[in-house]
């Protein structure tokens, strides 16, 4: 068994215009950005996709952005990216936004096959809105869908040619959840070891989950936000 | 002493040894820098970490290592890193002991609007709802009043909300109000202050308490 494929374009290859794509990270954390930027070179359209964020202007999705290749997105936080503004208000990308942890747990639920679930977030704002509503013991909760995707591009440290992945830090994030939610998932990752170096017990993403593996060829890993605005020490 | 340092100040004082406490961007932030000594809390940053701690200086920032507000942060021992499904499991399912936010607008019924302003770009709620729907006391961090002088304490919020009856307490640089089943319970009023006069500066109707203090930011008193 090898699921190691050689370079970031080929790893992307086969992604056809209008294919739903979830996109692991958080902000420009623990982002596929090497995969991103293969995607980016074949210029395909009408994506679906569903990340968190969206990048920002010249970086991460922004790139895919700035190539008109995104129809809809579903995500928790967009803020980032001004060259949004203008494809939403124009009507040209369908925006759905998600509470953070509903997006998760609906990925979550796409994977471990879970067609839909209750939860109390959101209720009595515009996120129940259409939704059906439940009341269980003496709270009232929200139906929400699992998400699926034909292909997830995730982004781990390490991984071997089984596809077992670990993380690194807060680069974890969504990766995990994408990783199991769609039917190709392609992993970046920063460093390839052998099958047997990763200890068994540290493995985060079991190998079943993963279809393809592939060496990022750089990394720039932006920090987007440099100041924190503190009293002091923590 | 700032409106800001002071709420960061007095709302430091709340915390317990062992609490586990999401802060929120901006303001909330502020908070972690005024732990009372001798207090051990663990704070969670919902992108995937329990134990966060100082900012690191500029040439030490980690790219993989960041708060919720995308900045860089560092570690402290026992602290442990997980996905954000297994972050937001811990949020939604009452493990958190405290979530602190900012808000727009908040009224006697205890909703939050802090997210979106209709007609305004919408950035994205992130994980606020979840936290205000999880966490087992929301406390609420913000200035009083807006900067041309309007209440941001409503009879009722004008925004889309956050949450629906998810808010606590509500913490300003002039007061502490609890949201109670009978309306927002005025508790403690900043030195120098009357309730009447922090009435006159907030829209919704406050009741007083029979225990009425003065807010005392002082860690040590």
């Amino acid at each position: 068994m090898n699921k190691v494929v050689q370079t970031a374009d080929d790893a992307v290859v086969d992604i056809a215009s209008g294919s739903t794509v979830m996109l692991g990270g958080f902000g420009l954390c623990g982002i596929p950005e090497n995969l991103i930027a293969a995607l980016v070179k074949r210029r395909i359209t009408g994506l679906h996709t569903i990340s968190n964020n969206m990048g920002v202007d010249g970086f991460g999705m922004g790139l895919m952005l700035e190539a008109n290749m995104i129809a809809s997105h579903i995500g928790s936080y967009v803020g980032e990216n001004r060259r949004l503004e203008a494809l939403v208000l124009k009507g040209e990308l369908d925006l759905t936004l998600v509470p953070q942890g509903t997006l998760a747990e609906r990925i979550r639920a796409g994977g471990a096959g879970i067609p839909a679930f209750y939860v109390p977030t959101g209720l009595g704002t515009v996120v129940a809105e259409g939704k059906e509503t439940r009341k269980i013991g003496d709270r009232t909760y929200v139906l929400e869908q699992a998400l699926h995707a034909d292909v997830a591009l995730i982004k781990a440290w390490k991984g071997d040619r089984l596809g077992n992945l670990v993380y690194r830090k807060t680069a974890r994030n969504f990766n995990p959840a994408m990783a199991t939610a769609a039917k190709v998932t392609i992993a970046e990752v920063e460093v390839l070891v052998e099958p047997g170096e990763l200890d068994p017990d540290h493995i985060v993403t079991p190998g079943i989950y993963v279809n393809r593996i592939v060496v990022g060829a750089a990394y720039r890993k932006p920090i987007e936000s440099k100041f924190i605005q503190s009293g002091g020490a923590l | 002493m700032t409106g800001k340092e002071r709420i960061a100040r007095r709302i430091a004082r709340e915390f317990q040894d062992g609490f586990y406490i999401n802060l929120g961007i901006g303001l909330p932030t502020m908070i972690a820098g005024y732990v009372p000594t001798g207090i051990d809390v663990m704070f969670q940053s919902e992108n995937g970490m329990l134990g966060v701690g100082a900012p690191p200086t500029e040439e030490c920032a980690d790219p993989d290592l960041i708060n919720a507000g995308k900045q860089p942060v560092t570690e402290l021992p026992g602290c442990s890193y997980f996905a954000s499904e297994e972050s937001f499991a811990m949020i939604r399912g009452g493990h958190m002991d405290m979530s602190i936010l900012g808000a727009m607008q908040v009224d006697e019924q205890g909703n939050l609007a802090n997210w979106t302003i209709p007609g305004k770009m919408v950035k994205g709620m992130g994980g606020a709802m979840d936290l205000v729907a999880g966490a087992r006391r929301v406390i609420v961090a913000m200035e009083h009043q807006t900067k041309d002088g309007t209440s941001r304490i409503l009879r009722e919020c004008t925004l889309p909300l956050t949450g629906q009856n998810v808010v606590h307490d509500i913490v300003t640089e002039l007061c502490w109000i609890r949201v109670s089943a009978q309306g927002l319970m005025l508790t403690e009023v900043v030195e120098g202050m009357s309730a009447a006069e922090v009435q006159a500066k907030t829209e919704a109707r406050l009741l007083v308490s029979p225990d009425l203090r003065v807010m005392t930011v002082d860690a040590f008193v």
